[in-house]
């Protein structure tokens, strides 16, 4: 394999020297890394906003911020968690990984992924300069409802373009994910044998397609709102402010689930390689993603229950969301039979893997009770939510998108990452995100509302204690800051397969792969 | 099998893809006016039926019941206006045609153009309740320090479900001097 290697770098042209060959990089693997990266270095930013959230509610009463501030973080925490860090992480996972799994020698347009990639650091210094602001940075909430998100300071022209951007930089990506795999697949790779996370990031490339358009069309109808006299949701004019909700979540219910998919893709391809099994019920994985898909389409009003719908649409929205919990229930019986009577080991990618699947089951859980409309009016906009979707999100999202560097880190940089420190940082992560989030489900159900600074003095003490998760998790990061790096300087030498059960094209490929992989298509039986 | 698709169809494969989302942008706002016919069919959001007096007249006045009609009026931020109904309930028959006015002042010296937004709780009695005059129709022009009463006419049709026996009618006033709309 080494002498393929050596004949392969000398056919083809290696990496240019010196940084511009990160600027102008049209391969897959640079692009891939610069995802990645971008991602760490805003999932550190982000996190420093939450700590703020979290400092401020430690106590009750006004401490540390003043009210428009802290709003300022809730919603600045949201957009650069969604839009920074867990989207362009699974864009870069996608990037390396696609390739390599189906056989082909890069993506299908690759100057447009450079372009939909440097897109997204000007997005976000657009984005976060508005903290910088007179009048503050947005503080609406992420949703960015209107009337209140119109009545901001000259933060907002800045945050809808910084959001026109991300959406662009995100079709484009998306619409390069799917030219791929439809056409770059090697001979032999049906659809139906492609790997899971090729499976998932097909479908979540076509909601990507289909709904970031829509919430570009839904800030443009707030900019032309506040700046060019249109009345969509200014009811003055003639227009709704809850038609507003009704165009985001159309567009924010699919996007929940592009959070979520590439990670159900992740964990399908850890599973079966520490399992040492194939992954249980293939073609149900398949069809339990695709029902999820269209399912996302019909339910997005189950966000905004308590606007005052008819019955008859409140109770088409709750069962249509009920409905989600069969392909997802699906999903996660296939992991778990997957696992039986499987021969297991538990390195550190398995452990996020297996964690991912218990707590994303409990956000699951939390999901199926806010679906219930009678019930959801105790919870709207309570702490129960955050706890929820954090719950879907960071053990959920987060917990996948490390398992999958873990997993795939030592076939990228051709070290063993440290085994010691990255299961300590599972262990870590794990206990206080679950001291950080769950208490958050009691303070919710006993009525604290989010996204306001201060509360009743008797949740103190459940705030306290996610208080302290929430700097135990955000400090554990640190932990795989440091695994990454010492992985990347060197370590015991991975095999090309790296993992005894793993199967696959990317595991013929040498660890590290050459520059360029697959120049001659590798033929699937 | 499904796959076994080859490079050649990436000719099709690109525009399409390019014309997704151009098409879904306009979707966007194609939700605007589907929107809107569905509060209309509905009732939605409380917006309410608007019939004209020859319509009104044909129908059947059901002496029987008696249904109280509320009146509140507030108004949007900053809009510099005192603004209230004349009387806060009345009692009406389904089928009668009955008037109102609410009063409004400015209190700026200045003129002012107001808008009125109506919504009727609850929302499914929203379009039984009809409006043959409303100074909500169009927009209301104010001279400094000008107070007016606004009239309203109003019917409540006599299919109102039988079990509704307050409606609530809200007037909103918003001052759009600053961005009329014709």
């Amino acid at each position: 394999m080494n002498a393929a290697v050596a004949e392969t770098d000398h056919h083809d042209h290696g990496p240019a020297p010196g940084l511009m060959r990160w600027v102008t990089t049209t391969n897959h693997k640079d692009i891939g890394t610069l995802y990645l990266w971008f991602s760490l270095i805003m999932f550190f930013i982000g996190g420093a906003m939450a700590l703020v959230i979290r400092s401020e509610l430690f106590q009750p009463g006004l401490q540390i911020v003043d009210p428009q501030f802290f709003n300022s973080m809730t919603t600045m925490h949201a957009l650069v968690m969604i839009f920074g860090v867990v989207m362009p992480a699974f864009v870069g996972l996608a990037n390396w990984m696609l390739p390599m799994m189906v056989g082909a020698p890069d993506m299908a347009l690759p100057r447009m992924n450079n372009w939909s990639f440097w897109i997204l650091p000007f997005g976000f210094g657009m984005m976060l300069s508005t903290l910088f602001m007179p009048g503050g940075a947005p503080a609406s909430g992420w949703t960015l409802y209107p009337p209140l998100s119109l009545q901001g300071g000259m933060a907002f022209p800045f945050l809808i373009f910084s959001i026109h951007l991300l959406g662009i930089s995100s079709i484009m990506g998306a619409i390069n994910i799917v030219a791929t795999i439809q056409n770059l697949r090697a001979p032999g790779m049906t659809f139906m044998k492609m790997p899971l996370f090729v499976w998932t990031w097909f479908i979540t490339a076509y909601l990507l397609v289909a709904v970031m358009p829509v919430l570009a069309g839904a800030v443009t109808m707030l900019l032309t709102d506040k700046f060019f006299g249109t009345a969509f949701f200014t009811a003055g004019g003639g227009g709704d402010p809850v038609m507003y909700q009704h165009i985001f979540w159309f567009f924010g219910h699919p996007e929940v689930y592009i959070l979520i998919l590439p990670s159900f893709g992740v964990v399908s391809e850890i599973i079966p390689t520490f399992a040492r099994k194939h992954l249980f019920g293939y073609s149900s994985m398949v069809y339990a993603t695709a029902s999820i898909a269209f399912l996302s389409f019909i339910v997005w009003a189950h966000h905004m229950f308590t606007v005052g719908m008819p019955l008859s649409g409140e109770l088409f929205f709750m069962f249509a969301t009920m409905l989600i919990a069969v392909p997802t229930g699906v999903k996660v019986f296939n992991w778990v039979a997957t696992m039986w009577r499987g021969a297991m080991t538990f390195e550190t990618p398995m452990l996020f893997a297996i964690g991912f699947v218990v707590m994303f089951s409990i956000g699951g859980f939390s999901g199926v009770m806010l679906a219930l409309a009678p019930v959801d009016f105790q919870y709207h906009d309570t702490y129960f939510v955050v706890a929820h979707f954090h719950y879907v999100l960071v053990p959920g999202s987060i917990f996948a998108i490390m398992a999958a560097v873990y997993y795939w880190l030592p076939k990228w940089t051709g070290n063993m990452y440290d085994e010691k420190w990255g299961k300590i940082h599972f262990w870590v992560s794990t206990i206080f995100v679950n001291l950080l989030f769950f208490p958050m489900h009691f303070v919710g159900l006993a009525g604290m509302p989010r996204r306001i600074p201060d509360y009743a003095v008797q949740f103190a003490d459940f705030n306290a204690i996610a208080s302290i998760g929430a700097f135990g998790f955000g400090f554990a990061q640190l932990i795989f800051v440091y695994v990454v790096f010492k992985c990347l300087r060197g370590g015991e030498k991975a095999t090309d397969q790296v993992w005894e059960g793993a199967h696959g094209l990317e595991w013929t490929l040498s660890s590290p792969p050459p520059y360029h992989t697959f120049t001659d298509q590798p033929i699937i039986k | 099998m499904i796959g076994g698709m080859n490079l050649q169809s990436g000719k099709i494969t690109l525009p399409v893809l390019f014309l997704v989302p151009v098409l879904m942008f306009g979707f966007g706002y194609l939700m605007v006016p589907i929107y809107n016919v569905l509060c209309d069919i509905t009732g939605l959001n409380g917006k309410t039926g608007a019939i004209s007096i020859s319509e009104a007249s044909q129908l059947t006045v059901d002496e029987e019941r008696l249904v109280k009609v509320e009146f509140t009026g507030s108004l949007n931020m900053y809009a510099p206006w005192q603004f209230a109904p004349e009387v806060p309930s009345m009692m009406v028959h389904p089928g009668k045609q009955y008037s109102t006015t609410y009063v409004a002042t400015n209190k700026l010296a200045k003129p002012l153009v107001g808008q009125a937004v109506p919504s009727v709780s609850p929302g499914r009695a929203a379009s039984y309740f009809n409006k043959t005059e409303c100074f909500c129709f169009v927009q209301q022009s104010f001279e400094a320090k000008e107070t007016r009463d606004m009239p309203l006419v109003f019917i409540v049709d006599p299919e109102l479900p039988k079990d509704v026996d307050t409606v609530t009618l809200s007037y909103t006033f918003f001052d759009v001097t600053d961005k009329q709309i014709n």
